[in-house]
């Protein structure tokens, strides 16, 4: 029997509605349990040394001072680690060239960031932890920092790791048909240079880890805020010579992710070996300048692109040449490759066009490190395409939602095969941007546009259309040799009082996942979603799995726990029809009640099935399976990715005496396939957003040409606040992918994905009239004031 | 650190309704107080120089810091944190609109948004939504992108007002 989806009266019919997140009440009453909320006997805090120097050489380390601070027990150094933990080294096979150099939990004869840790100070308070780390003493060789991205392999700039040869960690080129012939052919040809910020997550919660060794039963535990327990499982187990069935991995609350916290922080992994060493619990928490040292950058890109048009606007060729430099290691374990690899395979992504180059560089920088954040590459994949299509439509004198209409792939082409050699399974560019232009009643805006100009006001309109990876299968990280799981499983059984569990190796960071769950779980067992408890986020408990990264919880967890909930109905319709003397196909569940499928006619409730079975199996028939415990696990196989797509508008104003930007309004209509909580949906979507409006008008991470950063806090680092932040439209088309029944893609990221394209977009549109363009992200004041060339020093 | 960090102040306040007595470190913040020695975790450390608002809570009636505040300066103050606040009931109508809107994703910003949100509604008339947003434009949220926050707090609002006129 399958879900009837297209019929919204159908029984348990919780799949496709908004409902309530089960546990959104105990963070609403203060009481969620986030990892520094925690307190275990004996527990201690460790603090961190960091280095001053963007490179340094470390001549010396001087504890003393530090050992009599009251309460300091323990000090170790990079030495003193390095015997207990072994090195990692980022790369994966399948990132054909992709070097780095081995890493260590605290720096090793030499420092390679601001920031990197050296020394670790272990004590019976924080505070005596971090007044210890004041006082140690090290002595430091600086060396020339590498800055500069664009100079990075120039012959003169130094090589960072001699050992690896160059300061190129990555590079792929990526050609398809014939760009040069194409663009020499073209009616026109329009370049641009583009750049994106370094950005970080600023999670607000700060990365958090206490990890306990129990020597007796030789079991380490972590409590960890984590994106993905079984993959820290193993990291852990790898590295401190522990068997991997004795490492736990617990992630209870967590406090905002967006990618910040699945990727391995030396810190981390020097919490855990101190634990080992000292047998007994060890708290770390960021505080907010370790956080903007240490928590990954992402999205400091540099972009030579160029787009080919012929007279009515059709695509010839796109060109891309991205650089980015990503600091002195790539990230464990899934690499600080993947972003630059992004760009290549996202350009010109909604377009159906013939001839593409694109080539990514990734150097080593003495900056902190960058790898996967929020909508890995899209920002800076879309920023270039959609910059490109509206710098080409301005040549031609032609709409942008036009020359757009014409190069979108039509909605019934699917499957395809995209320029790039990304295979789309189904997309609905079109559906999505007449929605779109419904939604924002195009006509209108472009009225309102004009009046204001009258008036003396630069309002721009910006459309950005993208695609979106989500529900990855081995081909992102497993085929490169990481163990991490592409696949998911769940598992699902019914108490004896009736209410049904349902335990997942996918993560709840905020996002609803435990919701989604829920509701796909009651559906698919046939009770009420507050009759399932669901549990995430610990190793030793659920499923194995892969956890909350590219978009993948609903379309592949949910998907495992639906098939796990449809065999936990199958099994309880069994004993059902041996109890009741009916054929079990004649049966149903509908809110917690066995049922008769075509009367309605109510026959038992769950509650006395579980009654029986679990305390009356004497009378029921002996070869009656009676399993009311179900695990199913779900992975992709028909395509590497499942490709959402979707299509965002800004509308803005510029003060073109001041340079700032107003919001005025944000849409965005976007396709993940089969919605499951529209709420929760459209709740990414917004969030996600505003994500992205950050990194268009705000975030933007400073180094001085030493390789030190200049603005490590929060009052220095802008971050989108409610006030200036719009109200956004959320609308939808669904094209579910036939992978799986539930039909589910992501939507974690589209928000993201967008939003800094449409930004641009709109402010270009609104300073065209006055000839001034901006393509380097964040677009603060000063930068539109130069593009309007009112300042020029 | 100086020797004087670790000299100790006696104090006495009361925290969501009860009595409290402590000896504290001179140099220790409220909110390290209140999580650490009284085990009231609903109020998080985030920024820690009152940028973010996650540590918000309410000392005599005030939304105030707790990451700026030193808790021998709360002697003799009248404390609430969320835990307080949702025994009382006292803001049971925003955390049910916070819930139905989906106003929090992570949470972890949820108890400061709440204090604050609930200082702006205790002046009693219907603020508009760009006073919504300014009034909470000091507690940073980076999973729901505000709106949602703002329309759980207007309801609200309106409610109030409503139920005032009636």
């Amino acid at each position: 029997m399958t879900i009837q989806f297209g019929n919204p009266d159908r029984p348990n019919s919780y799949i496709g509605k908004t409902v309530p997140r089960p546990n959104a009440r105990k963070l609403v009453e203060g009481r969620g349990q986030y990892v520094d909320d925690i307190t275990l006997p004996r527990m201690v805090h460790v603090a961190f040394v960091r280095s001053p120097f963007a490179h340094a050489r470390i001549t010396g380390i001087d504890a003393d001072a530090a050992r009599g601070v009251k309460g300091v027990l323990r000090i170790f150094t990079g030495a003193d680690l390095a015997e207990v933990c072994t090195p990692w080294v980022a790369v994966l096979a399948h990132l054909k060239g992709l070097k780095s150099p081995p890493e260590h939990p605290l720096a090793v004869d030499r420092a390679l960031w601001v920031g990197e840790p050296v020394v670790a100070v272990v004590a019976t308070t924080r505070a005596a932890a971090e007044e210890g780390a004041a006082l140690v003493d090290v002595d430091y060789d600086p060396l020339p920092a590498v800055t500069d991205t664009m100079t990075s392999l120039d012959a003169d700039t130094p090589v960072m790791h001699p050992d690896l040869g160059d300061n190129l960690a990555f590079r792929r080129l990526h050609e398809q048909g014939d760009v040069e012939a194409a663009m020499a052919g073209a009616h026109k040809v329009v370049r641009a240079s583009f750049r994106t910020a370094r950005h970080t997550g600023v999670t607000l919660e700060p990365r958090s880890i206490l990890v306990d060794w129990n020597k007796a039963e030789g079991q380490m535990t972590a409590w960890h805020a984590t994106q993905a327990p079984h993959m820290m499982q193993t990291v852990f187990a790898k590295h401190l010579d522990i068997p991997e069935s004795r490492v736990r991995v617990i992630c209870g609350d967590v406090g905002g992710s967006y990618g910040i916290k699945v990727h391995v922080y030396p810190d981390e992994v020097a919490t855990a070996a101190i634990a080992k060493i000292m047998g007994r619990p060890v708290k770390f928490i960021a505080d907010r300048l370790e956080s903007f040292t240490t928590d990954i950058h992402a999205r400091d890109h540099e972009i030579e692109a160029a787009i080919a048009v012929d007279a009515e606007g059709k695509i010839l060729a796109i060109d891309v040449d991205d650089w980015t430099g990503i600091g002195p290691y790539s990230v464990y374990p899934r690499t600080s490759a993947i972003e630059g690899n992004q760009v290549v395979n996202l350009c010109g992504g909604p377009y159906d066009f013939a001839n593409y180059r694109a080539r990514t560089s990734v150097v080593f920088q003495n900056k902190t490190p960058t790898c996967q954040y929020r909508a890995v590459g899209h920002p800076i994949a879309v920023a270039i395409t959609e910059g490109l299509v509206d710098m080409a439509a301005a040549a031609i004198g032609m709409d942008p939602v036009e020359i757009r209409r014409r190069n979108m792939f039509a909605d019934d082409a699917y499957p395809v095969t995209s320029p790039a050699m990304m295979k789309f399974e189904g997309l609905s560019h079109h559906a999505s941007m007449d929605k779109l232009m419904e939604l924002m009643d195009y006509d209108a805006l472009r009225a309102d546009q004009a009046e204001a100009r009258k008036r003396g006001k630069y309002r721009g309109i910006g459309i950005a259309s993208f695609i979106e990876l989500t529900n990855p299968s081995p081909f992102m990280y497993g085929i490169g040799g990481a163990r991490i799981s592409a696949q998911d499983g769940c598992t699902v059984r019914m108490d004896p009082d009736g209410s049904v569990v349902a335990l997942s190796g996918v993560t709840e960071q905020g996002q609803g996942t435990e919701a989604m769950l829920s509701q796909v779980v009651a559906e698919g067992v046939g009770v009420e979603p507050a009759k399932v408890r669901v549990i995430t986020g610990d190793t030793q408990v659920t499923p194995y799995g892969g956890g909350t990264w590219a978009s993948r919880g609903a379309g592949i967890g949910g998907e495992a726990a639906l098939q796990a909930a449809r065999a936990l109905r199958g099994s309880i319709l069994e004993v059902a029809g041996a109890m009741l003397q009916a054929d079990p196909s004649s049966l149903d569940i509908r809110d917690g009640q066995v049922v008769d499928t075509d009367t309605g006619e109510e026959r038992m409730p769950l509650e006395e099935l579980g009654r029986i079975v679990y305390f009356r199996g004497d009378t029921l028939p002996k070869e009656l399976p009676r399993e009311l415990v179900q695990t199913r696990h779900f992975i992709t196989m028909d395509y590497p990715f499942a490709f959402t797509n979707g299509v965002q508008a800004s509308y803005l104003e510029v003060d073109t005496d001041t340079g700032v930007v107003t919001l005025l309004k944000h849409w965005c209509v976007e396709d993940c396939g089969r919605v499951i909580n529209p709420q929760l949906v459209d709740e990414q979507i917004r969030g996600g957003i505003v994500q992205g409006l950050g990194g268009a008008l705000y975030e933007e991470i400073h180094y001085d040409e030493d390789g030190q950063l200049l603005n490590g806090s929060m009052a220095d680092y802008l971050v989108p606040m409610a006030a200036e932040m719009p109200d956004m439209i959320i609308g939808h088309v669904e094209t579910p992918t036939g992978e799986s029944e539930l039909g589910a893609k992501g939507a974690g990221e589209a928000g993201t994905a967008g939003a800094p394209a449409a930004v641009m977009n709109a402010i270009n549109d609104a300073l065209r009239p006055l000839s001034g363009q901006v393509t380097e992200m964040p677009f603060t004041p000063e930068r539109i004031l130069r593009a309007l060339g009112k300042i020029e020093d | 650190m100086t020797d004087m960090f670790r000299d100790k102040v006696d104090i006495e306040l009361t925290v969501n309704g009860e009595p409290v007595e402590a000896r504290v470190p001179a140099g220790q913040h409220l909110v390290d107080f209140l999580r650490a020695e009284l085990g009231l975790t609903g109020a998080h450390a985030s920024c820690e120089h009152g940028v973010c608002g996650a540590c918000t809570i309410r000392v005599d009636g005030a939304a105030v810091r707790g990451c700026l505040m030193l808790a021998a300066q709360a002697d003799g103050a009248e404390v609430w944190t969320l835990e307080g606040l949702s025994d009382s009931a006292a803001i049971a109508d925003l955390q049910d609109a916070f819930v139905a809107r989906n106003a929090l994703q992570c949470g972890f910003c949820t108890p400061g948004m709440l204090v604050a949100a609930e200082e702006l509604l205790s002046g009693g008339s219907v603020p508009s939504r760009a006073e919504i947003r300014e009034h909470m434009s000091g507690n940073y949220c980076r999973c729901t992108g505000y709106e949602a926050i703002v329309d759980a707090v207007e309801e609200v609002a309106q409610a109030r007002a409503g139920k005032g006129a009636a």
